[in-house]
């Protein structure tokens, strides 16, 4: 068994682990709080798909966080109050299910992932970069002044949403569908990057003329990519606003964006498994540095440049080295 | 005689002030290794980038197997059949060698959407870019990471992802720089027979390697072909042994 497989083995254990002791000890607060590390991994693996195996660096992400939080905010919204959601053309009602408003999250982020990335992937380097965060800003604003949905103060649903069988309110049990989520995001993120189209993307990434000549169109792989990556991201954003009771535009602020690629470089760029890592090493330090000062970004800035100056593999590069072609 | 593969006519291209290529006419027929060669800076590679469709020419036509192609980018044409290798080595330099390989195999095949089976155990695409490593002399250094390979490997390597797309014409941008003599001789040895399964357009420095394999040879000098024929015309021709020759014995 390779040292990256034991990691990752490790690294599931974990976090299989450490809420189920957390649960017998009776401290909800701790489970929470590794609901939170498993919500950013997902997100994180998420843009990890785009930024690591497709080299496209998005720092607007939390567009996608955001309208998944925002799918669920709404069709909860309309659910708990009784209104339609739409009544032309066609009647919609909300939904207080959760397979169901993951369902939208996932379609509507890939949608919108569709549409920001084919504007935006018809530049590339820093301008991808600048454009990718416009649009995040774009709907930051918008949802500000959109006072429909509560505006700068955000929408509170006061029930978390249902799932069968299940009573979501309590920590552990919500827990469990947010990691059995995150394990079917890895195990599919993995299945891709070792797929036809991992090979081509990851092909693009490293050399675009290679891949023209023969014969195939990045601009393609990379669209799909990033529709795939939006998608994920923004089924973290519905759980991350179930987990909350609470959806605000801070969600789509570029600080959540920012956030996200921290969890992808703490973890290890291109690393499928990277930022789950790369999360919960966020959510310790965010715990630990948080206790100690209110300014405990400061540090977090410290480890990070450490990481960028030193460690470019993140915490995967660390400990298991290179990767190893997968063949 | 046999209709040309590739047929290149009136070939124009200036960036700003200075003319790159000055109306080229060029073709290449079925089963012949047909050399492009020049001093630097002639225009060699500029040229093999608007037959490759990475660079598109002011005025002229390319045709490819009996179709205009001028209009069309470099992925229709490598998809018409089009192999291209390139003369500053372009491979994806964290994948494998078999991984190039099979990259190139899968690109040929075409379902590069596919999502969910492993496309390192597809039997076919294995095959492919086996025999591909295997004919330039690459197998051995299958799992081998593709920076790791020595700079006449990776031209090696050019090859057989070129081979893996099964094309029906070879553009070749100087494949034996930095082979060394064994390398370039086992090279020479594998062009040579290639020529019967797709010609080849082969740019090349290597001026003994040029004489012994190519069919015809066309010198280009500041962007326009002075003169075009076997090897015997090329070496008699008094233009050619000025412009290009007498400079390189000169030197």
């Amino acid at each position: 068994m390779s040292k990256e497989t034991l990691l990752n083995a490790a690294l599931l254990a974990l976090l299989a682990l450490f809420p189920l002791g957390a649960w017998l000890a009776d401290e909800p607060f701790l489970i929470t709080l590794t609901t939170r590390a498993v919500i950013f991994a997902i997100a994180g693996v998420g843009l990890n798909f785009a930024l690591g195996l497709g080299g496209l660096v998005s720092l607007g992400h939390a567009a996608f966080f955001g309208l998944g939080g925002y799918v669920m905010g709404v069709l909860a919204y309309h659910a708990q109050t009784y209104t339609s959601l739409l009544s032309w053309p066609i009647e919609l009602s909300g939904t207080t299910a959760m397979p169901i408003i993951w369902l939208f999250a996932v379609a509507l982020s890939a949608l919108l992932a569709l549409g920001i990335g084919a504007l935006s992937l018809r530049t590339s380097g820093v301008y991808f970069i600048m454009i990718t965060l416009a649009f995040a800003q774009m709907l930051y604003y918008f949802t500000i002044s959109w006072p429909a949905y509560g505006g700068e103060d955000g929408l509170s649903i006061y029930v978390r949403n249902k799932f069968i069988g299940l009573n979501t309110m309590d920590p552990i049990q919500f827990y469990l569908i947010c990691y059995g989520l995150m394990l079917l995001v890895l195990a599919l993120v993995w299945t891709f990057s070792r797929s036809a189209f991992g090979l081509a993307l990851g092909a693009a990434r490293q050399n675009e003329e290679r891949v023209l000549a023969l014969g195939q169109r990045p601009y393609r792989l990379y669209l799909t990519a990033f529709a795939i990556s939006g998608a994920i991201t923004g089924l973290a954003g519905a759980l991350f606003a179930d987990l909350n009771r609470f959806v605000s535009p801070t969600m789509f602020s570029w600080q959540t964006s920012g956030e996200i690629m921290i969890f992808v470089i703490l973890g290890g760029v291109g690393r499928v498994f990277g930022p789950v890592a790369g999360a919960a090493l966020f959510i310790l330090l965010e715990y630990s540095l948080g206790g100690l000062s209110d300014y405990w970004h400061v540090y977090l800035g410290a480890i990070l440049l450490g990481v960028v100056l030193f460690a470019r593999g993140g915490i995967y590069g660390l400990l298991t080295g290179r990767e190893v072609a997968h063949d | 005689m046999t209709e040309p593969i590739l047929n290149i006519h009136g070939l124009t291209k200036s960036f700003g002030a200075l003319q790159v290529s000055r109306a080229i006419d060029l073709e290449l027929r079925p089963g012949e290794i047909h050399a492009l060669i020049g001093p630097n800076g002639a225009g060699k590679t500029t040229l093999v980038k608007q037959i490759a469709g990475a660079l598109r020419p002011d005025a002229g036509s390319v045709w490819f197997d009996g179709q205009e192609v001028t209009a069309l980018d470099t992925p229709s044409r490598a998809r018409l059949g089009m192999g291209r290798t390139f003369q500053i080595s372009s491979l994806s330099m964290d994948y494998t060698v078999l991984q190039n390989a099979v990259l190139g195999a899968l690109c040929h095949r075409g379902d590069v959407f596919r999502f969910f089976r492993p496309v390192m155990k597809d039997r076919a695409l294995l095959e492919a870019a086996r025999r591909a490593l295997d004919e330039v002399g690459l197998l051995d250094f299958a799992a081998q990471r593709t920076s790791e390979l020595s700079h006449g490997q990776r031209r090696q390597l050019e090859v057989a992802v070129a081979l893996t797309l099964e094309p029906k014409a070879f553009l070749m941008d100087e494949p034996m720089a930095g082979l060394g003599i064994e390398g370039s001789q086992h090279m020479m040895g594998f062009l040579d027979g290639l020529r019967q399964r797709a010609p080849i357009l082969l740019v090349e420095h290597d001026m003994d390697a040029v004489f012994s394999l190519a069919d015809r040879i066309s010198v280009l000098v500041l962007g326009e072909v002075i003169a075009s024929g076997s090897v015997e015309e090329i070496r008699g021709n008094p233009l050619v042994r000025s412009a290009y020759l007498g400079e390189d014995e000169a030197a």
